[in-house]
């Protein structure tokens, strides 16, 4: 396991960009790649060698690593130590960091029951578009000193910050995980998802795909038994898998699609026109190449959700995101020139272009 | 007591018209007897009258008052219940204190969607009380919660005993609806598990008030679980009680609730409640668990066996609903209780990484020792978030200035070890001083910025929260070692 600290070099970096005004690109492990904007960028800034667990103690619940530490080699030192990062996110390629799973914000099938990316960020050190290292959040299970600007790096993309350290809460890895399939239509299977819910049932992730509902029931055993028992179904002999070919989209229907999309939605909210997959108790749920390229955002924005083009491998230019309504976008842009005020960093991806700003 | 500023009533006078048009009469509180009751929150050495007092009755009317003070230039301090402490609701002498306790409507319980609409000046007990029809419940609890409205809550990112599994405001969240400082009226979040844009629904919570007013707020419901149970551990040993936490812990358990008090706490709160707390014991464990009935009887075997190797004197489980709540009532009226044994106490919010717990209470003893101050403590084991309580006595000459010295050594200690000035209480005016050693200049530079981002003429809440330049330089210069250089 590699142990590297580029912070000064990095820092140097972006200081040498915002004094010429210079664009730069940030790049961690490129297993992201097809969320990559197509902004211009004069230099690309690589992360993936600035890497390593930096403090880690299992009975604090806390983990920090470098932002290029393998999401891989995480995943191991949690589990030696029998924890682990409870949003589970996808990797989508051998190489991801941890840094590029926070700035695009991913989390994977635990994240209904135990939370997203951004709930078990606690802290984070970054370079902002000025240059300067700056730390915010911390490594302690509360702390409300300062603006949560840590949060708000997940998702920006690499707009508001280069990020350097990342701070995680972790939790135990449950004594016991089973996975069930079950066969219901989609409406039965939504409502199951529902009645589980409000059961506090140990069901710790959910996805349904043609029929076929798989939920898997974490806890302690003697828990997990209890309630595979008053659910039925089938219970799956090896499980561990099933969750990160979902996760990594790598069942044969996610390769099929030309354009893929994702729909985050009320978790009550009815089955979408077309076939979909779904996960987190339907609260995402997956859309292949959809017969008309703007009706996924209609309806998920009818249905309080909203819609992302999540992978387009089509010829098409499609923005990834939908609009921001004017007031957002507004903010949008002040807060970014809050944290890059020369436009050094990458361009906010929900905003349509980037302002050209001037260093004065 | 700190100084305070008479408001200029002659401009409160000259305003107080545009108000009363906008919200009506009843609801401007202009003479000095009328707002008297609004000069303090839960941090009652600081106290000051505001220009005026705005109690509007809706949303509507918020916008209104938000619009009209922007286009006077008139800064506003947001204020909820009032039971914060750390001075972050104080009024400001020219500023209007919008008061929002009267926006307190249920709005709608979506119990299949597990959800709440609310007001910001709902109390977060009432949302729980609400919810408990439907078998839900909302699972932050300060130990506030009686009082506390939901927006304070927000703007705190407040928590509660029960935050090491169920998280803090933040994790519990699903809309906000902001009034920015100019009176535009902007939603974040959805009923979705999350949204395109930047995270504000994260950089509001905890943002006291700075950015702009939350009329309206989406909060998760849980299901109430099937089976709680609680345990009482005492320790001869407060040493052995920190680690018996971390052991906890290590044996893949997260518990409910996870709580420690010492000596000083238990015996004001038996005094005060009879909880049937040991009162020879140096500390006590409250650890709670939750979930199915199979699940909580494994767990609570084992959580039973790691306190007695750790060397619990004894374990007591609570018999009987009765018992747990009566287990509980003692820890969350522990700073009621202690306010009973002193004249006046002073409550601290400091966290820290938990391993280092036995070497800040002894720490922090040595100084209570130094500073002739009585402390107890109350604590959230679980999360490392420590509340020492100084009591002192606010007559005598002198003692509320130690006081307050002796409490910005337990934070400063809080951040050597890698902790935090506050976890959960908010800066406020309170610990603008300590803002400037845990963060740089730089640091601190960024968290204006981004407030221009939200109020580009700081009319929101000012002088709150993020010090400014100039207080961070005398603070360094008369505590040179506090430098946040020190800082790992
Ligand atoms: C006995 C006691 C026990 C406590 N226990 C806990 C505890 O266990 N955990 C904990 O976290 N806290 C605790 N607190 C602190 C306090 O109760 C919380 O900070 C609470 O969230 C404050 O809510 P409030 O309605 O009283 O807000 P206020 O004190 O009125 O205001 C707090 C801040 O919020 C801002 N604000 C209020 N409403 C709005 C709004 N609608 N929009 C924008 N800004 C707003 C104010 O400007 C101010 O900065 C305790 C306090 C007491 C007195």
């Amino acid at each position: 396991m590699n142990s590297r600290d580029l912070s000064a070099v990095l820092a140097e970096q972006v200081q040498a960009a915002a004094a010429s005004g210079s664009r730069l690109s940030l790049q961690g492990g490129n297993s992201k790649s097809f969320m990559r904007t197509n902004a211009a960028a004069d230099t690309l800034l690589s992360l993936q060698e600035h890497r390593g667990v930096v403090r880690y103690q299992p009975v604090e619940l806390v983990i920090t690593a470098r932002a290029g530490t393998p999401l891989t080699e995480l995943n191991e030192v949690l589990a030696s130590r029998g924890q682990m990062l409870p949003f589970e996110p996808p990797h989508f390629g051998p190489t991801a960091t941890l840094g590029g799973t926070v700035a695009t914000a991913q989390s994977g099938p635990g994240r209904a029951y135990y939370g997203a990316a951004r709930d078990f960020l606690l802290g984070c050190r970054f370079i902002n578009g000025r240059g300067e290292t700056l730390r915010v959040g911390g490594e302690v299970m509360k702390n409300v000193a300062g603006f949560d600007l840590a949060r708000l790096m997940c998702g920006a993309y690499g707009s508001l910050g280069v990020l350097l350290e990342l701070s995680f809460k972790v939790l135990p890895r449950p004594e016991c995980n089973r996975t069930l399939l079950l066969e219901h239509t989609e409406a039965d299977a939504l409502a199951l998802c529902q009645q589980l819910r409000r059961r506090a049932a140990p069901a710790t992730a959910s996805f349904y795909h043609q029929g076929c509902l798989y939920l898997r029931l974490s806890g302690t055993e003697a828990a997990v038994s209890a309630a595979a028992s008053t659910l039925g179904g089938q219970m799956l002999a090896a499980d561990g898998d099933i969750w990160r070919l979902v996760r990594e989209q790598q069942l044969a229907c996610f390769n099929a699609a030309q354009s893929l999309w994702r729909l985050s939605l009320p978790v009550t909210c009815a089955p979408y026109p077309e076939p979909t997959l779904w996960e987190w108790n339907g609260s995402q749920r997956w859309l292949f190449a959809p017969s008309d390229s703007s009706g996924p955002e209609r309806w998920a924005r009818e249905h309080g959700g909203s819609a992302t083009l999540f992978r387009n491998r089509s010829e098409r230019d499609l923005p990834r995101f939908p609009a921001l309504e004017p007031k957002l976008a507004d903010l949008h842009q002040r807060i970014k020139r809050a944290l890059d005020p020369f436009g050094v960093l990458p361009p906010c991806p929900y905003l349509p272009a980037e302002p050209v700003v001037h260093a004065d | 007591m700190h100084q305070s500023r008479s408001p200029d009533t002659q401009r409160a006078a000259k305003l107080a018209p545009g108000f009363r048009t906008l919200i009506g009469s009843d609801a401007v509180l202009l003479e000095s007897e009328d707002q008297r009751p609004f000069e303090c929150d839960g941090l009652p050495v600081y106290r000051q009258l505001p220009l005026l007092t705005l109690l509007p009755a809706d949303e509507q009317e918020v916008r209104d008052i938000m619009r009209y003070c922007h286009e006077q230039g008139i800064a506003v301090v947001p204020r909820g219940a009032a039971t914060g402490l750390s001075g972050g609701a104080l009024p400001h002498p020219d500023a209007v204190l919008l008061s929002l306790t009267r926006l307190n409507r249920i709005i709608a319980i979506d119990p299949v969607a597990g959800s709440a609409r609310v007001q910001p000046g709902v109390r977060n007990l009432a949302i729980s009380e609400a919810a408990a029809a439907y078998g839900l419940y909302y699972a932050p609890d300060p130990s506030s919660q009686i009082a506390c409205t939901i927006g304070g809550n927000v703007a705190e990112n407040s928590g509660g005993v029960h935050c090491l599994k169920y998280g803090l405001t933040v994790h519990n969240l699903l809309k906000l609806t902001l009034v920015t400082p100019e009176g535009e009226r902007l939603e974040l979040g959805s009923d979705a598990p999350d949204t395109p844009g930047y995270d504000l629904m994260a950089l509001l919570t905890g943002s006291e008030g700075m950015f702009g007013v939350v009329v309206e707020i989406t909060v998760k419901l849980l299901p109430l679980p099937p089976c709680t149970r609680v345990a009482l551990a005492d320790f001869t040993d407060i040493k052995r009680a920190g680690d018996a936490v971390g052991a906890i812990i290590a044996a893949g358990i997260i518990p409910a609730g996870l709580e420690m008090m010492d000596q000083l706490a238990i015996a004001a709160v038996e005094d005060f409640v009879h909880a049937g707390y040991p009162r020879d014991a140096a500390a006590i464990l409250l650890c709670e668990l939750d979930g199915s009935q199979a699940e909580v009887d494994a767990q609570m075997k084992q959580v039973c066996r790691v306190l007695k190797q750790q060397g619990a004197r004894q374990v007591r489980l609570a018999r009987d609903e009765a018992e747990r709540l009566l287990f509980w009532k003692g820890r969350k009226t522990a700073f009621p209780a202690l306010g009973r044994i002193a004249a006046d106490y002073y409550c601290m919010d400091g966290t820290i990484p938990r391993s280092h717990l036995a070497a800040v209470l002894t720490r922090i003893a040595e100084l209570s020792a130094e500073y002739g101050l009585p402390v107890a403590n109350v604590f959230h084991a679980g999360d490392g978030n420590l509340h020492p309580l100084i009591l002192y006595d606010a007559n005598q000459p002198g003692e509320l200035e130690r006081t307050e010295e002796l409490g910005g050594r337990i934070l400063e200690l809080c951040i050597e070890v890698g902790g935090s000035i506050t976890g959960e209480h908010g800066v406020g005016m309170e610990k603008l001083k300590q803002m400037c050693a845990q963060f740089t200049d730089a640091e601190l530079a960024q968290f204006r910025q981004l407030r221009d981002a939200f109020d580009p003429d700081q009319r929101m809440n000012p002088g709150k929260a993020v010090p400014d330049l100039k207080r961070c330089a005398e603070y360094r210069a008369l505590a040179p070692l506090a430098g946040a250089q020190g800082k790992p």
